[in-house]
């Protein structure tokens, strides 16, 4: 019973799926997707993103938390 | 890119635009295009101010005038932060990809033509 729960979420990585070449630290909309309220970065098995493009994601947010274009956190 | 007190003049920050402009093009480097985001809200406080204007320069340039120009950055009391971001090897990178992708497409499908051939046998 426990296994079938966790198959069911077969997400595919939307990056593939759209074929966005590349990431973007400017575009705040499309990574302001990719984190949540509190301003950390969604883990991998949430956002079903895949594993080379998590990695430029998670690039893209630190370049644009630093020029101020995402926060870092909220309070 | 670089962020600059938003209280600015938009004169003045043209004046920055054309020294640092200078600054490349003098080094050797060359400007590719300068864009002026405008002004923004900042996610958070930088040196108690909420909002920042933007500009963004594309440029071509040795690593040591790149230098040069950050550390007249640190100096200027206007610019509130800089980004630099290297973008020649994954430019390079993404042109191969898509140019893969751009033969790929423009292909006709092979299958269709090998199915065709069995069927002309046949009626011979």
């Amino acid at each position: 019973m426990v296994q079938k729960q966790f198959y069911r979420r077969r997400k595919v990585c939307k990056f593939c799926v759209e074929k966005i070449d590349s990431i973007n630290y400017k575009d705040s909309r499309l990574l302001s997707q990719f984190v949540p309220e509190r301003a950390n970065i969604l883990p991998r098995r949430i956002s079903g993103v895949c594993s080379p493009h998590q990695r430029q994601l998670k690039d893209a947010i630190m370049k644009a938390r630093n020029i101020a274009l995402l926060p870092f956190t909220t309070d | 890119m670089f962020i600059v007190d938003p209280n600015m003049p938009e004169d003045e920050i043209d004046q920055l635009n054309s020294q640092v402009e200078g600054l490349v093009s003098d080094g050797g480097g060359q400007v590719e295009s300068i864009e002026k985001l405008g002004r923004k809200r900042l996610a958070y406080e930088i040196q108690r101010q909420n909002q920042g204007f933007y500009v963004l320069f594309t440029v071509a340039a040795d690593g040591a005038i790149v230098k040069e120009v950050e550390r007249r950055f640190r100096v200027m009391d206007s610019v509130l932060r800089y980004l630099t971001v290297r973008v020649d090897e994954a430019e390079k990178k993404l042109e191969k990809v898509r140019a893969i992708r751009q033969k790929k497409s423009s292909q006709p499908i092979p299958d269709s033509e090998v199915v065709a051939e069995p069927s002309a046998a046949d009626g011979s």
